[in-house]
Parts: structure tokens; sequence; C-alpha cells
């Protein structure tokens, strides 16, 4: 567990330890989806917005 | 064995995934579709964003959630021979709604009427015809998005203004579809190579009753009737990995609705009790062991 803030709202989010790159987790205070861009130094962004080819 | 893996990014099924790969020896390179680069006028010697020759991957496994990143890829991935899952041939058959209904046709497997048409005039004919309720879907796209129960005529003259006048060129093709009596459920199936794996009931008192909209997951019985369907129709798409959306008859026959080319499983596994991404991993790997 690492901790950072939200970039959306600022609150204090924890990330687990095995957080890989590129995975979307959500900020429990303003349920932003957030994306980790890097591990070393942790860097996180807010995740794009659904795009109309997105599925499955 | 050098297994890349294309993402769009990591979500709750390539975590899980990417774990199973790693677990079960892969050597992964994890390829993000923002980084792809391509030239298009040289081969696959060149290299990946993870610094591999694109040639030296055993296999390369599209989870892009992007349809049209992982369906651009895998048309350049089978250029250049690189083995991939799903085949390009299985994606672009899965991702177009009137492929896949034509892919079932084609080998003579039930599915609800289904009218393809372009123009205004022709597709208020089209949902005439198939009476009301009628469903009006995109022919791409995924997570119950757009779909549209269409109860009359007003309602039908409105969607197809809306979607003419609002619509991009995609919208103006019109994918129309008989509305089938089903229970408050619908099933999904889980088909890795030639075997059914496993197979959920998706519950909702919507008439949608996509997990991604709702719907609640318990273990669906894959009965020898359920897993012949999903075998033929899986064949009938190139076979890879496939999740098969089956709906039920009000007298119990089985429909294929479609079949969805990057599968969403994170659902799936606690009800059926089976470990969805450890099933895929080692097909995954036994595919790329086999001879070119």
């Amino acid at each position: 567990m690492s901790g950072t803030v939200c970039p959306e709202c600022d609150a204090a989010l924890e990330i687990p330890a095995d957080v890989m790159e590129n995975e979307l987790i959500a900020c429990l205070d303003c349920g932003s989806e957030l994306e980790i861009i890097a591990l070393d130094p942790l860097q996180l962004e807010l995740a794009p917005e659904v795009e109309e080819d997105w599925g499955e | 064995m050098h297994i890349g893996v294309l993402i769009t990014h990591v979500r709750a099924e390539e975590k899980l995934l990417l774990t199973a790969l790693r677990d079960q020896g892969a050597d992964l390179d994890v390829l993000p579709d923002r980084d792809l680069l391509f030239d298009l006028s040289a081969g696959p010697e060149q290299l990946s964003s993870a610094g591999r020759a694109w040639q030296d991957y055993d296999l390369v496994l599209e989870r892009c959630v992007s349809t049209s990143r992982g369906l651009f890829t895998l048309a350049v991935l089978d250029s250049w021979r690189v083995r991939t899952l799903n085949s390009y041939r299985t994606a672009t058959i899965c991702a177009d709604k009137a492929r896949c209904s034509l892919a079932f046709a084609d080998a003579g497997l039930p599915q609800p009427r289904t009218l393809l048409s372009f123009e205004a005039r022709t597709t208020l004919g089209a949902i005439e015809s198939l009476g009301y309720p009628a469903v009006l879907k995109p022919v791409t796209g995924s997570w119950g998005r757009l779909l549209a129960r269409v109860n009359d005529a007003d309602a039908a003259e409105a969607l197809i203004e809306h979607r003419q006048t609002l619509g991009s060129y995609n919208h103006h093709v019109y994918y129309s579809q008989e509305m089938v009596d089903k229970p408050d459920r619908d099933i999904r199936a889980f088909v890795i190579g030639e075997r059914t794996v496993c197979a959920i009931y998706r519950t909702s008192p919507h008439w949608i009753t996509n997990t991604a909209r709702g719907g609640v997951a318990s273990n669906c019985p894959v009965t020898p009737e359920l897993d012949d369907l999903c075998q033929r129709a899986a064949a009938a798409v190139g076979g890879g990995l496939l999740a098969i959306d089956v709906l039920e008859t009000a007298d119990g026959q089985l429909l294929l609705n479609e079949i969805n080319h990057t599968m969403e499983f994170r659902n799936s596994s606690a009800p059926t009790g089976v470990d969805i991404p450890a099933e895929v991993a080692a097909f995954v790997l036994a595919q790329a062991s086999v001879p070119a």
C-alpha cells in the first residue's frame, strides 16, 4: 500500500501494493475512475472517457 | 514463451489474465494500444513498444477495450503472420452484429429474425414486418449501449430520425431484430477452444440483461444442448476465446444473440466455480506452443 491524492478531488488514496501500470482504480471519495500512468514514481491521471467503440 | 498482451488499460479482467499467464510461466510484454505505431510499408521485424520484434512473439493476445484499435492491430499482425488470439477473422465477425448474424445463418444456427437496412423508409418497413415491440441495435457496440426496444410506430419514426440526424454513418446502418419473449434473463457461455467451460445466467427485470447494465450473474448448467449450440456458434465465427450470448424463448428454445471476442468475466468465475483466467491462460500457452 502506498498513498497519494486523487487528481480530481484531492482526497487521500491508498494504492494497493500489487497495482499495475495502466490499471484502472476508483477514488472512493468522488467516484472518479483513475489510471495508474507510472509506478516509480507513482503517477495517476483521470481515466479516459468511454468511447463509442469500447466494449467486449 | 513470448506472449504479447494488447491492452487499452488494465481492468479487472486484464489483471487476472496477466497474473494467470505469469503464474503459468509466460514471458509477458504488456502492450498498451496508445503506444502502438506500425510502419505498414515494412514488416514484422519492426519492434513493439516493449522492444521485441513482432515476429518474435509466439502469440499476441488481444484484450483492447477499444474495438477499432484492436481490429486494426489484428489486421496488421494477421498480415505479418503473427499468431493472435483471437484471430483477425474471428474478431471482425464478432465485432459486427450483421456479420455475426450472417455467420450464424450460414451455419444454419437458430437466431432471432434479423433485418438489415439503410434508409428510414425501408427500416420502418423492417420494424413493421417484425412486429412491435422490436429491437433496434447499432451494428457495432457493446455493454447494451444504444439498444432500443421499439414499442410502436411513433417510437420507430423518432428513433430513425434521431439516428439519421445525430448519428455518424455507422448509425445509418439499421439492424432490426425480433424481440424475443425471454424470461428475465439470458445466458452467457464461455467457450475456450473446443470447450464450453462454463455459463452464467444474467438476470435483470430490465429487458437489457448485460452485467454492465446491472444484470446479476448466477451459474447456468452447461447442458449438452447448450454446449452443442455454443460449439457450433464458435466454429461459425472461426473459434477462439469467446463469450456467446444466448436467448431462451418462452417454449425453451435456445437462440443465438451475439458473440463477444474480448470477453469480460470478472463476475463469472465466482458463481460458476471455474477459474476462467487460468483456463484462458492455459489455452493461450497451448496455442502459442503449436508449431507454425
